[in-house]
């Protein structure tokens, strides 16, 4: 599912002399007595493709809007390339954002919705042309160029909105959203065609997305947030490995969560987990210490659980069950496998021969198993 | 009808006759050959042709055509500016006050308003002419523009104007190349209400008005005083016709805009 980000030596978050190009310094958004960002502090490195990620509601929008220079923080200071921005009124930032809900001018066509931005800067009428070209070009709206935004469709008018925002190349683009109305297909060349700007122009991505797949894919870095607070902050492939929460892990691709006491000692990063009566403990690396007999869970991804008709041998990590369902979704079938404790485990199989070979089938017996360094075990 | 009954088709005829009988009689007196008002003597267009060739009328025209346009210019942008901060500025100290008095001369009666601007004029030493009873029209119309923009400012998207702002634009830029051309039907209806309001105005206009400047409306009735004359009968049907058609066009042009709109948000839903 993750995919390496395109340069795996870029990461100035880990170098400490590395200057972010913003920081937010404990940033609280209340309206009125609602608290929609919580405290928040986060840096965000120039050409960074920065992802936020959380469920509806959790303040997304709210922390573009703040950088965009339409909300103010109650507390707290933001800062653009080592500037205070937060007087700084919206026009004047060299930030462009693409709203959520478009936003784009009924009365102008999409060539001129387009070279709006364009035709406030000091560009010269040519320039403007050739780049409102390009913009149409990249987004594929060529024949649509004449026709006002009520004469086209939902997934138009987002990539309307997407070239609108890009055409100033600014330093710094907020996207809320970008990709939500297109399908599947011309979702995953955007990200592509999103990646290669980013890559040629440098410019910083900050993007909003409901979609798991989108961040993993186009994230330099991934923010899980959560009622205005940022829970995990880390590379994609960290996020979904290794996760710091139950919530993230949750948040994040599909998981098994099976809660227990942690165990008294460990050898070496590993650590017991007694999950239920008379069954043998699990094993895995936990994320931060634990003391022995405190609560904690252990998550386990689907596609790393092994399903096989007879016991293996030489694993810690050996459960069995029976088969209470399973889900063919193509090129991965999911089993969902029923322990004698209750617990329903999800493992998750390549479907490498015809469904019609299937080795396992429903109300069979069968054995789980995963190595030790498969899962992570996290407090609760 | 058949499908009224009876009883409503009488309702109706009779509501419209109560309603438009005494206009219909105007008109069709104002094509009497006859001086004599009441007495029908064969179709003519002469009184329109006396009405041309009388400067006091031809002057009260054009005195209240300049006030119109100008009052009602003015009614506009005030109005507008006004709608704008009543629907965006939010909750700010003194809003419910400020809204209210805009909207009191709505239900002012026209008396008061004008004799209240009467005794500002007197006070401030203003002489009563062209611009007093511009300024007063101003006054009393700014209100129905302000009424008509800020119901359709309340259904304006802001986040327009916000992307406006992100692309560059100063706050009066983008009110100017985005606000203004979205709500432009409103503002032009808000133009032609003002306009017909002016056109019409007696009471406010009598209290506003010199000796050496006379509108329409204050002429005729002065001089039906002396007597109804079948000039004044051509006159009127003329200014029947143009605010008619100033009411028309403005409903038009927001019916219009409005099965726009709901055509384009039609549209955008389903996508
Ligand atoms: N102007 C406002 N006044 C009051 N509450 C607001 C305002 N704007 C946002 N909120 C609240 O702040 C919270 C965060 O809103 P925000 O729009 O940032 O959510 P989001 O994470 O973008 O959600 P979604 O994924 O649905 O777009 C929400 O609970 C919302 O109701
Ligand atoms: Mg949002």
């Amino acid at each position: 599912m993750a995919t390496m980000p395109a340069n795996e030596d870029f990461a100035p978050w880990d170098d400490p002399s590395a200057r972010a190009l913003i920081t937010f310094r404990n940033v609280t958004k209340r309206f009125g007595r609602f608290t929609a960002i919580d405290a928040i502090d986060l840096a965000i490195y120039e050409r960074e493709f920065f992802a936020l990620l959380g469920p509806s509601g959790c303040g997304k929008t709210t922390l573009m809007r703040m950088l965009a220079g339409f909300e103010t923080p109650t507390e707290g200071a933001i800062e653009l390339a080592g500037r205070d921005i937060v007087p700084v009124p919206p026009n004047r930032r060299e930030v462009n954002m693409m709203f959520q809900s478009y936003a784009l001018f009924p009365h102008l066509s999409v060539w001129d919705n387009i070279a709006f931005g364009l035709r406030r800067s000091a560009m010269g009428r040519a320039d403007i042309a050739a780049r409102v070209e390009e913009m149409l070009r990249l987004t594929r709206l060529e024949p649509f160029a004449r026709r006002k935004p009520h004469q086209i469709s939902g997934g138009q008018r987002q990539r309307v909105a997407l070239a609108r925002s890009l055409a100033k190349a600014p330093k710094l683009l907020l996207l809320d959203e970008p990709l939500g109305a297109l399908d599947k297909k011309l979702r995953q060349e955007t990200q592509f065609e999103l990646m290669d700007i980013q890559e040629k122009t440098g410019t910083t991505f900050v993007i909003v997305t409901h979609d798991q797949e989108e961040a993993m894919t186009v994230a330099s870095r991934v923010a899980v947030m959560d009622h205005g607070r940022i829970v995990q902050v880390d590379t994609p492939a960290r996020i979904y490995e290794s996760p710091n929460s139950v919530y993230v892990a949750d948040f994040i691709g599909d998981v098994n969560i099976i809660e227990g006491t942690a165990g008294a000692s460990s050898d070496g990063p590993n650590l017991a987990v007694h999950w239920a009566e008379g069954q043998q403990a699990l094993t895995g690396p936990a994320r931060t210490p634990l003391a022995g007999g405190q609560r904690c869970a252990l998550a386990i991804r689907p596609e790393k659980i092994a399903i096989s008709g007879d016991r293996p041998g030489g694993m810690h990590n050996v459960v069995q069950g029976k088969v209470l369902d399973i889900a063919y979704l193509g090129n991965v079938s999911t089993y969902h496998v029923e322990l004698p404790t209750g617990h329903v485990l999800k493992a998750q199989t390549a479907n490498t021969r015809r469904i019609a070979r299937r080795s396992h089938t429903w109300d069979d017996t069968v054995w789980l198993s995963w190595s030790d360094t498969a899962s992570v075990v996290l407090p609760v | 009808m058949r499908r009224f009954g009876w009883f409503n088709a009488t309702s109706l005829t009779l509501g419209l006759a109560f309603l438009y009988l005494p206009m219909v009689i105007l008109i069709v007196y104002s094509f009497n050959e006859s001086k004599l008002v009441t007495v029908w003597a064969g179709f003519s267009t002469k009184w329109y042709g006396e009405l041309f060739r009388n400067e006091a009328f031809l002057d009260a025209a054009w005195v209240t055509l300049k006030v119109a346009v100008v009052s009602s210019t003015i009614a506009t942008v005030l109005g507008t500016m006004a709608a704008q901060v009543l629907v965006r500025a939010g909750r700010f100290p003194g809003r419910t006050l400020f809204s209210g008095m805009i909207y009191a001369p709505l239900v002012m009666p026209e008396v008061i308003t004008g004799l209240s601007l009467l005794l500002l004029f007197i006070a401030i030493g203003l002489d009563r002419g062209v611009f007093t009873i511009i300024l007063a029209h101003t006054t009393f119309s700014m209100c129905y523009v302000s009424v008509v923009v800020s119901a359709r400012l309340a259904t304006f998207d802001r986040s327009l104007e916000e992307a406006a702002l992100d692309l560059g634009c100063t706050p009066f830029d983008a009110f100017r190349s985005v606000t203004l051309p979205v709500i432009a039907p409103a503002v032009i209806a808000g133009w032609l209400l003002a306009f017909t309001l002016s056109l019409d105005d007696l009471v406010i206009a009598s209290f506003a008005a010199g000796p050496a400047s006379t509108t329409l409306p204050i002429k005729i009735w002065s001089s039906i005083r002396l007597g109804v004359s079948p000039e004044i009968n051509a006159l009127s049907t003329i200014l029947i016709g143009v605010v008619s058609a100033g009411v028309i066009s403005a409903s038009l042009i927001s019916k219009r805009a409005m099965v726009l709109r709901a055509r384009e948000e039609r549209q955008a839903e389903q996508g």
